[in-house]
């Protein structure tokens, strides 16, 4: 009995620190669809590393990183706590990249690939023509970037409009506009195709279209731009 | 095999700076590139680019110009694809055939093919080495992809099979002189392929200013000549050279490299080399 008294104080002790410390881990979200539901769009394997290695590891280099900066802050250590900036900046982008990506994605049979009807297509009419015209702009300019990066479709709050952007690394698509908001993301890293596509990205962009979630990418929309 | 080879004088030096020159074919200049019954040997000579002929024997089916770009009629100025100093599967197990299949079958002929039909386009350009082009074409830090191709012809003359172990002579010395110790430089190594964000390059350089050795990375295509600097060994970081062998794990990948595909040989050679650019020191001789 008194051993259950001394680890309740244990653990009340441990729970007061983290609260005190106010520091939030971040752990690796679900996918709503099994690992090999994108076939063959997007292979089983591709997904399974890519989530439960990729994505787990940004999410705990991320947290370690967070872990040092909150340290480097406490004891008033600037220049540690600048120094920890890129890896923040590139851990931290990956968990919020791949958070998104995962959510951009659906199974053909839960509506992945189905063109969105509503304020979006409206809108992907108006801004690029037509959605073949959107798909081949992205396309292009994700089979353009250089090394590793993303390509994005996002809706600039302000201004009220489309835009096709792409980012470098891990870098989020607030680097590339405050007021931008992702809508659809493709990871066009290597380790989202190599094992199913080698160096073909192209074919890669091509096909990953029958799997995007517009139903995401709608709501996100609509929120944005009612 | 013997080669006319005093019609083709294609000049190479050592492994580390190879220089590309237009080899003038007597049948092309006399308009009857047809009827040239060297034409065919002539291809092969201008791609390997070195003295000696290829002394690699050709596995079953596979034919002599299966791996030799095809020479292109109308692009005047043209790099070739140079094949790795080892057959594909003389890495195994530590780099897969099917790798360097992919890795220089299709992403380094890719690069090269990319920069020859960019280089037609751009007569400005023309002429120029490979290590000049690459030097006036910077942009900043944002060359074209294609200049992939000089990184990765080092990369491949930078392993070799057997590799690994330590370095020997002038090169450990250096390298105790300024890492510590080898095992320190490893370490440091291994430390900065891990925590290179994206994709690059991991490269043991000797720096002209500062008159040491020093490990540098750059991102995607870049290559520490545009500083300046003498590379001697590289490491691809990109995905695709690890990633059908090793998936996600780096770290092993940079491990193996280290252990056992490095070529100390090729570094030193590069090193031999750069010592008549840059003054190490006087040499330590023995006093009687």
């Amino acid at each position: 009995m008194a051993l259950r008294a001394l680890t309740n104080v244990k653990t009340l002790g441990r729970l007061r620190h983290q609260q005190i410390r106010g520091l939030q881990t971040f752990t690796l979200p679900d996918l709503s669809y099994d690992y090999g539901a994108l076939e063959p769009a997007i292979s089983g394997e591709i997904m399974q590393l890519h989530h439960q290695k990729h994505h787990q590891t940004y999410i705990t280099n991320y947290n370690k990183a967070l872990e040092q900066l909150d340290d480097a802050i406490a004891k008033g250590d600037a220049s540690t706590a600048v120094k920890l900036q890129s890896a923040i900046n590139f851990n931290g982008g990956g968990h919020v990249n791949h958070s998104i990506f995962w959510k951009n994605l659906a199974p053909t049979r839960e509506g992945g690939g189905e063109p969105p009807h509503g304020s979006l297509g409206w809108a992907i009419d108006q801004h690029f023509g037509s959605m073949e015209k959107l798909v081949a702009k992205m396309n292009a300019e994700g089979a353009a970037v250089q090394g590793s990066g993303w390509v994005w479709l996002a809706v600039d709050k302000e201004l009220k409009r489309l835009v096709v952007e792409t980012t470098a690394n891990q870098d989020p698509l607030v680097t590339k506009g405050a007021s931008l908001v992702p809508l659809v993301g493709i990871d066009v890293w290597e380790h989202a195709y190599y094992l199913q596509y080698k160096n073909v990205r192209p074919d890669y962009l091509k096909n990953i279209w029958k799997v995007i979630n517009w139903k995401y990418a709608s709501e996100v929309y609509e929120k944005e731009c009612p | 095999m013997s080669w006319s080879s005093s019609n083709y004088l294609c000049l190479s030096s050592s492994s580390s700076v190879t220089q590309f020159s237009r080899c003038k074919l007597p049948c092309e200049s006399e308009g009857q590139r047809g009827k040239c019954q060297d034409l065919n040997r002539a291809t092969n000579i201008s791609a390997y680019n070195s003295l000696k002929p290829p002394s690699f024997k050709l596995d079953k089916g596979q034919r002599r110009n299966d791996h030799v770009l095809k020479k292109p009629r109308n692009i005047s100025a043209y790099y070739s694809l140079k094949p790795p100093p080892y057959k594909f599967d003389a890495l195994e197990p530590y780099m897969s055939k099917r790798t360097l299949e992919v890795h220089w079958g299709e992403h380094h002929r890719g690069y090269v093919e990319s920069l020859n039909k960019y280089l037609g386009k751009d007569d400005i350009l023309y002429g120029y080495t490979l290590d000049e082009l690459i030097r006036v074409t910077y942009n900043n830090g944002n060359p074209l992809p294609e200049y992939n191709v000089w990184n990765h012809d080092f990369f491949w003359e930078s392993m070799q099979p057997g590799g690994g172990n330590l370095p020997i002579l002038g090169l450990l010395e250096q390298i105790e002189k300024d890492f510590g110790s080898f095992s320190n430089f490893r370490e440091e190594f291994i430390e900065t392929a891990l925590t290179l964000f994206g994709s690059g390059w991991v490269w043991l350089v000797l720096k002209r200013n500062e008159k040491r050795l020093a490990i540098a990375t750059t991102t995607n295509a870049v290559t520490p000549l545009v500083w300046d600097d003498i590379p001697l060994l590289s490491l691809d970081m990109w995905e695709h050279s690890y990633y059908l062998d090793y998936k996600n794990d780096k770290a092993r990948y940079v491990n193996v490299f280290m252990d056992h595909l490095v070529s100390w040989n090729a570094a030193l050679a590069r090193m031999a080399r750069a010592q008549s650019f840059v003054n190490l020191g006087e040499p330590k001789i023995p006093v009687a």
